[in-house]
């Protein structure tokens, strides 16, 4: 244990803690499909990690079209534009996808009235389902004699190695704050990520699409016999959690840059966890969840030694479920004032 | 698993057993084999039988496993041309590099008695999982790939291996990165797998005290955040990181975003293409990736990592048969004794299998590339 590591220096705890706000922000993002699919249904969609890493590819894929594969470093200003065309490509791609699960792996058994259990299980196996399709998406290519034409996106032979955004992101220091210098990307990252989530909680709060989704998930029977149809709002829910995870794609792609067919799994795990830690079901929970997670990791690391950082995350979050059960903010969504 | 002592040498006497009752066998075969086959006098009685070849042919790593048989087949075809009334022919195991598949396929190898000798297997894994089965079956192998420390410690007195194993390599990486690159303080990192641990902690205890630090990050970590401060904090002007290129890749990127200016070096199983493409181009120039393996000589007609190898591997064998070696127990031994110079530079073996004298080399990234057909030898 090494404590000086972490508050010895002053310059080197902003930048641990920085660090993780970073990359919370986007645990926080993906951790939004979680929230409100629990909202909804109280199902946990294991799905979602997949909804998320079609969206890296989408954002990857974007780069490869409109720039080519030629190896290159763009400063942020540079990469807006074709930022902003694999943001939209990523946040389609996501939202088909989930889309796509809720209505091959959810809606059927829900519509039999299957036990919850069962609906989980579907979702496990969408998940690996979603994953082994892009592990072998030059498979696919090739059944339609595509592998030549598509060779730059289904990387033949490699369709289960990382694959990597061809423009890499250099980032600028802004402004420091003691020490640190903090970087456009991450400015962008934890901006985004908050202005996301604040038009989500409106868009819950104040809209009425969003009070069909708190009507079902307070009372699905009684919102029903208001007039609410329910399927229309599970359709929604998925598809906001879609959009989300696209929009996380896009800002993890800008400052991770490389992704693969099983990414979503350690990172949809990381989100599930930041979910359950602010409460699952409540949306401010999940922001509140994501930056814990992620700056209890980094400080984790600077304690411990990185090996231990997940330790660190799950020992935390086992504490907190034993003062508070339902999370940090356990309050439901249904239960949202408006 | 070995537990105690006691179990240990339980162990012992019962392969001593095993190893005594197989080369009995062996013998009575070659007695029956000597009153038909010698009669004809030069002519071996292998001929016509066959080499194995277990290893990865598909699967992610499928690429090394395809480049080791282009090198056995290369070595295969120019004995056969000159032997045409000895053919020698290759069967092929594809564990797809898995220490899970290659234990079912290493007994369909002891099982075939065609099979004389065996290149391979490809990685370490499979390796340690298939090391027992051969060795008690006596059947001579020679590994063009596997370089893990722990695999000739085994006592498996059939198991041979001509790359320099990773303690080499930990030892010449240390020394190329205080003595040619000039680094002071070097900050070692591993993703904590066998492979990854060893090698670097032989980098660290290479490095004495020039080795200011340590961590430790996961396989499929992706924020690097955590490491590259502590890197910084730290003061290295050098980075060694035991591991593969994705995770490689990323923290070579993250490190020189975060302002890290100092010297960034992994071993071979970063040294692959795909470590470019991960880091891009920017921070991947001036990476440093070292390999037991140097590239092939000029008109070697097989190309790729480990090509040169399994063609050394493959004529060791030949060389054995050409010397009258008809039997599992003199193979073994003319293994043990072989001096020659091989493709892949001089081969020798010392007692536990590993090659005598190996060359670690060090593989550039310049100009957005990493250049695979100049690396520099450490000496």
């Amino acid at each position: 244990m090494d404590l000086g590591a972490l508050f010895g220096n002053f310059n080197n705890f902003l930048d641990f803690t920085v660090g993780g706000l970073v990359i919370g922000a986007i645990y926080a993002l993906v951790a939004l499909g979680y929230t409100m699919v629990y909202g909804v249904l109280q199902l946990i969609n294991f799905a979602h990690s997949e909804v998320f890493m079609y969206g890296t590819f989408a954002v990857a894929w974007t780069f490869v079209l409109l720039h080519g594969t030629g190896d290159a470093s763009w400063s942020l200003g540079r990469a807006v534009p074709i930022l902003l065309v694999a943001l939209v490509a990523a946040m389609l791609m996501s939202a088909a996808i989930a889309l796509l699960v809720e209505r091959f792996a959810y809606r059927p058994l829900i519509n039999k009235n299957a036990p919850k259990l069962i609906a989980l299980i579907s979702a496990i196996g969408a998940s690996f389902a979603l994953a082994e399709a892009m592990g072998l998406r030059d498979r696919f290519a090739k059944w339609f004699g595509l592998d030549d034409n598509l060779a730059n996106y289904v990387a033949p032979n490699k369709a289960r190695d990382v694959y990597s955004n061809p423009v890499s992101i250099q980032p600028h220091g802004l402004f420091h704050i003691g020490g640190y210098s903090v970087t456009d990307v991450d400015l962008v990252v934890v901006v985004a990520a908050l202005v996301m989530m604040f038009a989500l909680d409106i868009f819950v709060r104040r809209t009425k699409f969003g009070r069909g989704i708190r009507a079902v998930a307070q009372d699905p029977e009684a919102a029903a016999l208001m007039g609410v149809n329910s399927t229309r709002v599970v359709q929604v829910t998925f598809l906001v959690g879609g959009l989300m995870a696209g929009a996380a794609a896009t800002l993890y792609m800008m400052k991770i840059g490389s992704t693969r067919q099983n990414a979503g799994f350690l990172l949809g795990v990381k989100a599930f966890t930041a979910a359950v830690m602010g409460g699952i079901g409540n949306l401010r929970g999940a922001l509140l969840g994501g930056l814990l997670l992620g700056v209890m990791e980094n400080w984790g690391s600077a304690v411990f030694g990185s090996e231990w950082k997940d330790v660190v995350a799950f020992v935390l979050l086992v504490l907190i479920l034993l003062v508070r059960p339902s999370g940090l903010l356990g309050e439901a969504l249904g239960k949202a004032r408006a | 698993m070995i537990r105690s002592k006691k179990s240990l040498r339980a162990f012992a006497a019962l392969a001593g057993v095993a190893a005594l009752t197989l080369s009995a066998c062996g013998s009575s075969n070659d007695n029956n084999k000597g009153t038909t086959g010698d009669n004809g006098g030069s002519k071996s009685a292998l001929c016509g039988k066959n080499l194995a070849f277990l290893g990865a042919l598909t699967g992610d790593a499928g690429a090394l496993g395809q480049n080791m048989v282009n090198g056995i087949n290369l070595a295969l075809k120019q004995y056969n041309d000159k032997n045409a009334d000895c053919k020698i022919s290759l069967k092929t195991f594809d564990s797809q590099g898995s220490p899970d598949k290659a234990p079912a396929l290493a007994t369909q190898v002891i099982n075939d008695d065609s099979i004389f000798g065996l290149i391979g297997p490809g990685f370490s894994g499979e390796s340690l999982a298939t090391g027992k089965t051969f060795f008690e079956a006596g059947l001579p192998s020679i590994s063009p790939s596997a370089t893990n420390v722990t695999i000739t410690q085994q006592g498996w007195t059939t198991w041979h291996r001509v790359i320099g194993n990773d303690d080499a390599q930990g030892a010449a990486d240390a020394k190329y990165l205080t003595e040619t690159a000039g680094a002071k303080k070097v900050y070692v990192i591993d993703d904590g797998q066998d492979y990854s641990k060893g090698l670097a902690g032989k980098v660290k205890s290479s490095l004495g005290a020039a080795a200011v630090a340590s961590d430790q990050i996961s396989v499929g970590q992706t924020d690097m955040s955590a490491v590259v401060t502590k890197v910084k904090a730290s003061g290295a002007d050098a980075v060694f990181y035991g591991g593969y290129y994705t995770e490689a890749g990323l923290l070579a990127k993250q490190l020189r975003q975060g302002g890290f200016t100092g010297k960034f070096m992994s071993g071979d199983g970063s040294e692959d293409p795909n470590f470019v493409k991960v880091a891009g181009a920017a921070a991947a120039n001036g990476a440093l990736l070292s390999a037991p393996a140097g590239p092939a000589p000029a008109g070697f007609a097989a190309s790729g990592l480990y090509a040169t190898q399994a063609y050394d591997a493959t004529n060791i064998f030949l060389a054995a048969l050409a010397a009258g070696k008809d039997n599992a127990k003199d193979i073994n031994a003319f293994i043990g004794s072989y001096t020659g110079d091989g493709a892949s530079g001089p081969i020798a073996f010392d007692d536990k299998g590993d090659i005598k004298q190996s060359t670690i080399y060090v593989y550039k990234v310049a100009d957005g590339k990493l250049d695979v057909d100049n690396p520099e030898a450490i000496k």
